[in-house]
């Protein structure tokens, strides 16, 4: 008899038929039609009319209908949570039974049912069943621990399940230890700040006795916990690698994979110069290897893992090249892998045989592979400089095949080597113009005109070359117009006297013709420079481009060490970090790699993670898009370049571009009134944007505009120095940081906005949480000019009071949220509360007495102010600086006593009374007001103001 | 962890489905069966990403298995347990097709309840699992309470591997050394890059819970004895002499029953093995591989429609040996209209379908020498593409570890009972097999 049968019965009235089946007397009728109910379940039919008639079979000493009325349970409990309850009293006797096997299945159904009402009745049997005779129960039981957080955390913490779990890390048997630490690892990981796991050398000493006991899967789920711990010191570290390492040699991929990234993040914090630091290298390797032969989707995900621990630590397989040679029947996925792989691994040593092998390649079928090969041959030019001549002729070699696809991407990784090697590899372009007509890909087109206008001196018809293009302008891509721009400007920048009629064509196509902004304003650039100062268009428009850098593809630093801790996870087969593609809390948590080796001391501090291996950040070629670059024809270039030569003139044809109305903004500003200062706020960000966007323009640019704030800022507000609001870790690449100002009657947020990412940032913005006070921006966030790598923006922020309220907690705390093209940031700070006290906050005398007396006492707070060393009549002049205004002074015995008036944005008043005594360094600060709350507020700035 | 698991036929038409996680809905299983099994595009990956839901697939024959997550779970974790998921149903009902799993579909519900708890793994020991997941549902109604409690130590004890209190009349050890070597040559004659594949795979049937102690021609073990002056290992007279005295094992993995502490200090394999059939060890080597076979190409275009092939093998061990099951693939272009085939020894057959000539020899001595020659008509094209000339591979079947691997010895130790190393019978094979040896032309 075979159970096939039960997927086959498709006619109507079946579920009636069902229901009788399901309650017939006989046994195995029973039990035929349970089967055809799961059978139907797993196709997909709804089943869910039976719910009373499949829990009726559920009390039976038959364990195989039993399995599958729970089976049942389990997808159906959840809609029909009141006939579930009918299930309970079952569960609970099966918990009771004699059997360990039944007693473990019935706690293990239950944590499946997810309906409030079962889980209350599953807590006495599961608090039974942790303290079980029986491991198989046990380790039943600590899984269903984390069951049951899933469905209520609360409940879990308040039944005290947590602490027994903790306890089963010390149980006897291996099996119960690993299923409580997955359990508790899952559940660590939704309270990011718990201290659940609680990892300390005992429990590490038992995790690590136990892995070498239970199964390859306990192995696992050991080793993933054990990689989240951070060891106190390098001998602790070295004792947990030396206990570890045996795992490499397991069957089974995971626990190597795991036992790897132990290795790798604890390896982090052993000295260079220690010989178990060499060993353990070498002890790498083969393991690794040995991950290639097994099954492909294996080896897919060894090889994702690969790329990372190459980039982190690329002595480890630097002699193992061959074995990621491609084989001709490796999946495509493989195949893919590891020839970026490969070319991570070339070097001098080895190339030869690395550029035999992807020439060999390029003649494949799958066209992604073989584009990716081509590619590869260039990229291997640019790595490794001794071969640059031999993969150029392997390229021509490709080219001359004629094959469409490969003659494209051979002519797009060529120009790159153009940009490596200038007036080397020229002699090629011949042979390259001959292909001009196979090229339909965008990106073809666009390195092929870039090359003819690059080198529109060498090539004698490049201006046939280049009409022929221009007669399709408006059926061209985006990307190939403006190359064919730039590359036209070049040429007649060039041999102006024959081309002047084909720049005149292409400028009004583009500015005249075109709806795209980026073609447009290009186009009107040059129209422009080329009007204004041809000389200095000449030394724009063919500057000197910067080299380009060897390194390709690199993940950055800060997401690379992220990923080397989740090793052998998605995170690490996707190349993201978890948050990308997790929902919800889990994963969101940030993991790091333990400080290098003598880094010093303070592992606590924020930049260690930045600090660790990568000596300087490599530059990375950019994809496309930064305006600059586009400019200047460095569309490949690092943006971080600088080009110094360019800088003069660049200025000049910006100034006379914008013509006067930036002389007169910049001469407002000076000149200055201090009610200008809001406008201008904004505008040292914004200015330099639209004036192409060049870092090193908008230094110099932004140079001016600072001195004009700097005059437009009255003096005597203080304004506290920078601090970092949102760590670059935190927010994939960008560091802010900022501080409060108020500059003539204006709040301003000054911002810092770093690039630590290795890709340009665009589309800035900013919005704040409703906060105590109603802050919010006054205007948008100017952030005009894509940021570059490494590049520091200084930005001010206007804002105003008209927000909507909420209280904060504590009062002056400000929500924040940046966004930019990557993602959306979140960060809070606080802001010192003088930057809400008016100008007009000094208050008559009489209104003061009348007010002091009027706000009961209960409200009046004190405060002392410790280490001021100022007379009185500077202090109050220091205070009224910030807007805290002196009304009347008195001198009692010594004593001044200065009757001081605040008035916040709000309306709200705040009277103080400052008590200084001469020689006594201590004031004290009695401050009123009828909303109590902001009196420890002011104080701070009082104290702010004071001290600085 | 793993929040679903589906198994579905090649059609797309769901046979099995078993959800963990609340995360996980019934438009899962659909979103894979649309973006996967029916996408038209090759795979391009056995991850996919389907709206922030994973999905981790692996094929056995033409039916699919899909693991399902919205969490950052251990990948590698998910594709050894999606193998040994395969594993274990094989074990229970033989080959994975779409009658199998439809005729036991209680089974596996069953045995998924039972290895993944919540999307963890747990034991999946087909020795231990069979103990009390039976094709007949599961036992458990007529145990004895010993019998119980030995099945639950068992499936959670150090030793989950192994039940104890097994019989034998007669102890008896069976060990294959299967290897298989790996080639990429040149058209030349260069190696591009070899390497041996090998797996020592034993039959145990011992009584009792016996220790065992495994010794093998490593290079490491043997220098170091060599130092320490001991060599009179027993053993060592009946299988040393011919051949290396000893090989470099570039890295090796063991089966969970070796006690890999030890290995890592003493370089000593020591465990007590499963009941039956399992795998000891895996290893590999790159060192001094003897490469039973040699190609040697020969590849003439004449004119536009013809081409000459001409193949030369050469075998390269003892002449007393006899290699078996040769098969040599030479591939034709897409646009072969006729081939002539002579050859000296064997069979050879053009294969259109295949687009292969495929020549057959059935046995061949060490130190030998046979050639084909083929005639290859082209129908003339106008695609500009060049044919890529596919590598020639080769399949054949040896008599010897080609990496050189001896079995020094393997020892029975069974305290409790009264049997010694003596009264085990133990069965040593070499099997040398072709992995994928391939030479360019």
């Amino acid at each position: 008899m075979t159970d096939s049968k039960y997927f086959t019965t498709t006619k109507k009235g079946e579920i009636f038929e069902l229901k009788a089946e399901l309650n017939s007397d006989k046994k195995e009728k029973k039990k035929e039609a349970v089967k055809k109910v799961i059978a139907s379940m797993t196709v997909g039919k709804d089943v869910s009319a039976l719910f009373p008639d499949v829990v009726n079979c559920m009390q039976t000493d038959n364990l195989e209908l039993k399995k599958l009325v729970y089976l049942y349970l389990m997808n159906y409990a959840k809609s029909q949570p009141d006939m579930a309850i009918m299930a309970v009293n079952t569960f609970v006797k099966d918990c009771e039974d004699l059997n360990p096997l039944i007693r473990a299945l019935a706690v293990r159904t239950m944590g499946c049912i997810r309906v409030d009402k079962i889980t209350e009745y599953l807590c006495e049997p599961l608090r039974k069943c942790l303290k079980d005779e029986d491991p198989y129960v046990r380790k039943t039981a600590a899984v269903c621990v984390a069951k049951l957080h899933d469905i209520n955390a609360q409940l879990v913490e308040d039944q005290g399940f947590l602490d027994t779990l903790k306890d089963l890390i010390s149980d006897s048997n291996p099996m119960v230890v690993a299923n409580a630490v997955a359990a508790l690892s899952e559940i660590a990981e939704s309270h990011p700040n718990s201290n659940l796991l609680d990892l300390n050398p005992q429990t590490i000493n038992k995790l690590l006795t136990a892995l070498n006991e239970c199964t390859e899967w306990g192995q696992i789920f050991i080793l993933d916990c054990l990689a989240s711990y951070l060891p106190r010191d390098d001998r602790e570290s070295q004792s947990i690698c030396e206990r570890v390492t045996p795992r490499l040699s397991h069957a089974n991929s995971a626990v190597v994979l795991s036992a790897v990234k132990v290795l790798m993040k604890f390896m982090e914090m052993l000295p260079k110069d220690l010989d178990y630091y060499g060993t353990l290298l070498k002890k790498l390797a083969p393991p690794l290897v040995t991950l290639l032969s097994a099954e492909p989707e294996l080896q897919y995900v060894a090889l994702r893992n690969i790329n990372l621990i190459v980039q982190k630590r690329p002595e480890i397989l630097k002699h193992e090249m061959k074995v990621f040679f491609v084989k001709y029947n490796d999946p495509i996925y493989v195949k893919l892998e590891k020839l970026d792989i490969m070319i991570r691994l070339a070097s001098q040593a080895n190339i030869a045989q690395v550029l035999a092998e992807l020439k060999e390649y390029a003649t494949e079928v799958d066209v992604d592979f073989v584009r990716k090969a081509v590619r590869a041959i260039g990229r291997c030019a640019i790595k490794v400089e001794q071969s640059a001549e031999r993969c150029v002729s392997t390229l021509l070699d490709l080219i001359q095949t004629k094959v469409n696809y490969v003659v494209q991407e051979a002519i797009v990784v060529i120009k790159d080597i153009f940009r490596k090697y200038p007036n080397k590899y020229e002699s090629v372009i011949a042979t390259l113009c001959e292909n001009l007509d196979s090229l339909d890909e965008p990106e073809a087109r666009a390195a092929m005109i870039w090359i003819v206008g690059e080198y529109a001196e060498r090539i004698d018809n490049a201006d046939e070359l280049l009409e022929s293009f221009l007669e399709g302008f408006h059926d061209e891509s985006t990307q190939v117009q403006l190359q064919l721009l730039t590359a036209i400007v070049k040429l007649f920048l060039k041999k102006p006297t024959e081309t002047q009629e084909l720049v005149q064509q292409v400028l009004s196509l583009a500015t005249q013709d075109s709806d795209n902004p980026d073609l447009r304003d290009r186009g009107y650039i040059y129209w422009r420079l080329l009007s204004t100062d041809p000389v200095a268009a000449k030394e724009v428009v063919l500057a000197e481009k910067p080299l380009i850098s060897e390194e390709t593809d690199l993940i950055e630093p800060t997401l690379l060490e992220e990923l080397i801790c989740h090793i052998g996870t998605l995170a690490s087969v996707y190349h993201k970090p978890p948050s990308a593609f997790v929902e919800g809390s889990r994963g969101v948590q940030h993991k790091r790699l333990p400080p290098r080796a003598g880094s010093g001391e303070s592992t606590e501090s924020p930049d260690v993670g930045q600090s660790g291996p990568s000596e300087a950040p490599p530059a990375v070629i950019p994809s496309q898009g930064d305006l600059l670059g586009d400019l200047l024809n460095l569309d490949l270039a690092p943006p971080t370049a600088t080009v110094p030569s360019v800088q003069p003139s660049m200025q000049m044809g910006a100034m006379d571009l914008l013509g006067g109305g930036l002389d007169s903004l910049l001469g407002g500003d000076i000149g200055g009134s201090p009610s200008m200062g809001a406008g201008l706020g904004a505008a040292p960000a914004a200015m330099p944007a639209s004036l192409g966007g060049a870092p090193a323009v908008g230094g110099g640019l932004g140079d001016l505009f600072d001195l004009g704030g700097g005059v437009g800022m009255p003096t005597g507000s203080y304004v506290a120095p920078k601090t970092v609001w949102l760590l670059a870790m935190k927010a994939k690449g960008l560091e802010i940081s900022g501080t409060f100002a108020r500059r003539g009657g204006i709040i301003q947020m000054d911002l810092s906005l770093t690039n630590k990412a290795m890709s340009v940032m665009t589309d800035f913005a900013i919005q704040f949480n409703r906060n105590s006070f109603g802050l919010a921006p006054a205007g948008p966030l100017q952030v005009l000019t894509p940021l570059s790598p490494n590049q520091t923006i200084d930005v001010s922020l206007p804002l105003s009071t008209s927000g909507p309220v909420m209280k904060m907690e504590p009062l002056n705390n400000l929500q924040v949220a940046v966004k930019n093209n990557i993602d959306v940031f979140y960060f809070s700070c606080q802001y010192p509360l003088s930057l809400l006290f008016v100008e007009d906050g000094k208050m008559d005398r009489q209104v003061f007495l009348a007010t002091w007396k009027d706000i009961p006492n209960d409200n009046e707070a004190q405060f002392q102010i410790k280490d001021i060393h100022l007379n009185s009549d500077v202090a109050s002049n220091k205070l009224q600086g910030s807007n805290i205004f002196t009304i009347a002074k008195r001198t009692v015995e010594g004593q001044d006593m200065l009757y001081q008036s605040v008035k916040l944005t709000n309306g709200i008043w705040v009277l103080a009374e400052m008590r200084i005594q001469t020689g006594n360094p201590n004031y004290t600060l009695s401050i009123k007001c009828r909303a109590p709350e902001v009196c420890p507020f002011v104080y701070q700035c009082y104290e702010l103001v004071l001290k600085n | 962890m793993i929040g679903g698991l589906f198994i579905y036929n090649h059609k797309g038409e769901v046979l099995i489905s078993r959800v963990y996680r609340d995360d996980i809905g019934r438009n899962a299983v659909d979103a894979f069966r649309v973006n996967v099994i029916h996408a038209r595009q090759q795979v391009r990956s056995p991850v996919t990403n389907i709206a922030r839901t994973s999905f981790f697939h692996v094929k056995r024959s033409n039916i699919w298995l899909a693991a399902v997550t919205k969490q950052n779970v251990n990948a590698a974790m998910v594709f050894e347990f999606l193998y040994k998921m395969c594993d274990v149903m094989t074990a229970y009902f033989g080959k994975i097709s779409e009658e199998n799993i439809k005729n036991n579909f209680v089974l596996i519900y069953e045995l998924l309840d039972e290895i993944l708890d919540f999307g963890y793994p747990q034991n999946s020991e087909t020795g231990a699992l069979k103990t009390f997941i039976t094709q007949q549902g599961i036992k458990g109604q007529h145990q004895t309470k010993e019998e119980q409690s030995q099945i639950t130590s068992q499936v959670t004890g150090q030793i989950g591997w192994r039940r104890e209190g097994i019989k034998y009349r007669r102890n008896e050890l069976f060990l294959d050394v299967l290897e298989s070597v790996n080639l990429l040559m040149s058209p030349q004659g260069q190696v591009l890059s070899a390497h041996v594949s090998g797996r020592v795979v034993m039959k145990s049937y011992l009584s009792g819970m016996p220790e065992c102690k495994f010794g093998m021609n490593d290079k490491i073990v043997i220098d170091k004895q060599g130092k320490g002056g001991t060599t009179d290992e027993p053993g060592k007279s009946e299988l040393g002499g011919s051949g290396k005295q000893s090989i470099a094992i570039d890295d090796c993995t063991f089966h969970q029953c070796v006690r890999l502490s030890k290995f890592d200090s003493e370089r000593s394999i020591s465990f007590i093995p499963p009941d039956g059939e399992y795998e000891l060890m895996r290893y590999r080597t790159t060192k001094d591989i003897i490469l039973p076979f040699r190609v040697i190409p020969l590849v003439r275009e004449v004119g536009r429609t013809k081409l000459e092939v001409k193949v030369v093998i050469k075998s390269n061990f003892k002449p007393s040996l006899l290699a078996q099951k040769i098969e040599v693939r030479i591939p034709t272009p897409l646009n072969t209209s006729g081939v002539q085939v002579i050859c000296m020894k064997g069979k050879a057959k053009y294969k259109a379908s295949e687009n292969a000539i495929v020549w057959k020899i059935k046995r061949m001595a060490g130190m030998k020498e046979s050639q084909i020659s083929a005639e290859i008509e082209l129908l003339p094209t106008n695609d500009k593409k060049k044919w890529a000339r596919p590598p020639i591979s080769m399949n054949f079947e040896v008599p010897f570890a080609p990496s050189g691997l001896k079995v020094r010895y393997l020892k029975v130790f069974e305290s409790k009972l009264n049997y010694s190393d003596h009264d085990v019978i133990k069965w040593v094979r070499y099997i040398g097999r072709s992995g994928i040896y391939e030479t360019r032309c």
